[in-house]
């Protein structure tokens, strides 16, 4: 039996976008054990919810995560609402819907071209990024932030978008659906891609279960758990089915989230289609009082931001648990067994967003 | 052959324009509701401060006796709340973000040049002079 070795992958590392250090075991070539640890980028942002009014606190809430800032934003506002009965207009609750799937869809997209990244294959990492531009400037238009859009308020939503330009916006999807569909081959049909992903980091179903997986990592194993099922926001009016692979493997990550791509369009042409008119907020009176888990699907999976307020405009407590924190136990039984040339593909297979699991 | 699945947009990608915008040479997209920077009118201002209060960031700060108004650009995060708050409209967002900066010297300080108007004044009777 050969001698064990300890190699240290990251908090700094070529294909990682943010920081995480795992410490991985290797006998030969072969990864035996994984002793993962965080903490690089704490910035206390669940603090400053005491110090803060609670309706300033979304612009903080927003800022959690770079990438699915908005859906952090509505989670938020979603749990003050519930303290505080307020009941949020129909079209609030579409608008909102409609920039969470643009979310999903940026959120997506760029995870896609990191991992083309990370497998060495530059010019679907470009393409990816440059179909991601288009979403980017839908969304600057309709809420005036590109990253950190800003739009969702306690009550409602800042900006409406008129009906002209929901149309045009529906209209527009048709191309980015077909330049899309070329991009996906690539990513579900390139012996290339496969050769790089098939059969690398299983998970089985009853571990993606057990260890308490989420979003697309569960999803690729077969758990198909979804949070937008729970119909929160416009998603109750919706038709949809969580998108489920069965293999458990990296390539089945990676598929779920191309048809969850498909999927989500196919959500905001629903939308667009059934949006009604009326107002956009709810004026908001007095200050919450009590305690709600908000619980909302981001693109990694199932978001949860647990509120405690007193009566006071300062909240007594916020704590947010992002899906990465969940997905990490998965990701330690995915990378024992596996080879350390594949150690990228895998991390990077539970899109890790370590910003947000910090705070 | 599903080796060559990138071919078709790799052929058009070479034949096409470039995706990018020639920045500088093209200015980047702008559109209504971008959000660069705030700018403030100071002969509007009436120093309430309610600016101050709502900025989740603190990055204004309004000195009332002294008739200032500074804004912290490296502080600010530009979220848009105070120009929502604002009872007399005198800051706006400006589409062009502020530059970047060489030196930690992001304070703005402009001196708020507001009279108020003087009102008729009320005659012992409790009726207007002018009336």
């Amino acid at each position: 039996m050969s001698r064990k070795i300890v190699i240290p992958f990251g908090p700094q590392h070529p294909v990682l976008p943010e920081p995480i250090h795992l410490d991985l075991v290797l006998e030969d070539e072969t990864v035996v054990d994984v002793i993962p640890s965080i903490g690089y980028i704490h910035r206390g942002l669940e603090t400053l919810v005491a110090k803060r009014e609670f309706t300033e606190y979304v612009y903080i809430a927003e800022r959690t995560c770079g990438i699915c800032s908005f859906i952090h934003g509505l989670t938020y506002c979603q749990g003050v609402e519930q303290i505080m009965d307020l009941e949020v207009p129909p079209r609030a609750h579409y608008l909102r819907t409609i920039w969470s799937e643009y979310s999903r869809l940026h959120s997506h997209l760029l995870w896609l071209g990191l991992f083309a990244d990370a497998m060495g294959f530059e010019n679907l990492f470009m393409n990816s990024w440059r179909l991601r531009e288009f979403v980017l400037d839908i969304l600057e238009e309709t809420t005036g932030g590109r990253v950190i859009q800003g739009s969702c308020k306690i009550g409602g939503v800042r900006k409406d978008i008129s009906n002209e330009k929901l149309a045009s916006m529906a209209a527009d999807l048709k191309g980015f659906e077909a330049e899309l569909s070329d991009l996906s081959d690539v990513f579900l049909h390139d012996d290339s891609v496969k050769s790089r992903l098939v059969d690398v980091g299983k998970l089985t179903r009853t571990d993606a279960y057990d260890l308490g997986a989420m979003g697309p990592v569960a999803r690729g194993s077969g758990v198909g758990i979804d949070l937008r099922k729970t119909g929160y926001a416009a998603y109750r009016d919706l038709r949809f089915e969580p998108v489920t692979e069965t293999a458990g493997d990296s390539y089945a990550r990676c598929a779920v989230r191309v048809r969850e791509l498909f999927g989500s369009i196919d959500l905001i042409r629903q939308a667009i289609e059934k949006i009604p008119e009326g107002d956009i907020e709810v004026k908001v009176k007095g200050n919450p009082d009590g305690e709600y888990f908000s619980r909302s699907e981001q693109p990694r999976g199932e978001l949860v931001h647990y509120l405690k307020a007193n009566g006071s405009k300062h909240l007594v407590r916020s704590r947010i648990r992002t899906p990465t924190l969940t997905n990490i136990p998965p990701l330690v039984k995915m990378l024992q067994g596996c080879e350390l040339a594949d150690v990228p593909v895998i991390v990077l297979s539970i899109d890790p967003c370590i910003g947000c699991t910090e705070r | 052959m599903a080796f060559f699945e990138m071919a078709k947009t790799a052929i058009r990608t070479v034949v096409s324009r470039p995706a990018t915008l020639m920045y500088p040479a093209r200015p980047g997209k702008k559109t209504g509701l971008s959000r660069g920077h705030v700018v403030i009118d100071p002969s509007r201002c009436i120093s309430c401060g309610m600016c101050m209060k709502k900025c989740p960031s603190e990055a204004i700060c309004v000195e009332k006796d002294e008739r200032i108004w500074r804004i912290d650009r490296l502080r600010c995060v530009v979220c848009n709340s105070c120009i929502e708050v604002c009872p007399v409209k005198c800051l706006r967002m400006d589409l062009q973000y502020s530059p970047a900066l060489l030196s930690h010297s992001g304070l703005e300080t402009f001196l708020i040049t507001y009279v108020k108007p003087e009102r008729p004044k009320k005659s012992e009777t409790g009726e207007n002079a002018d009336a």
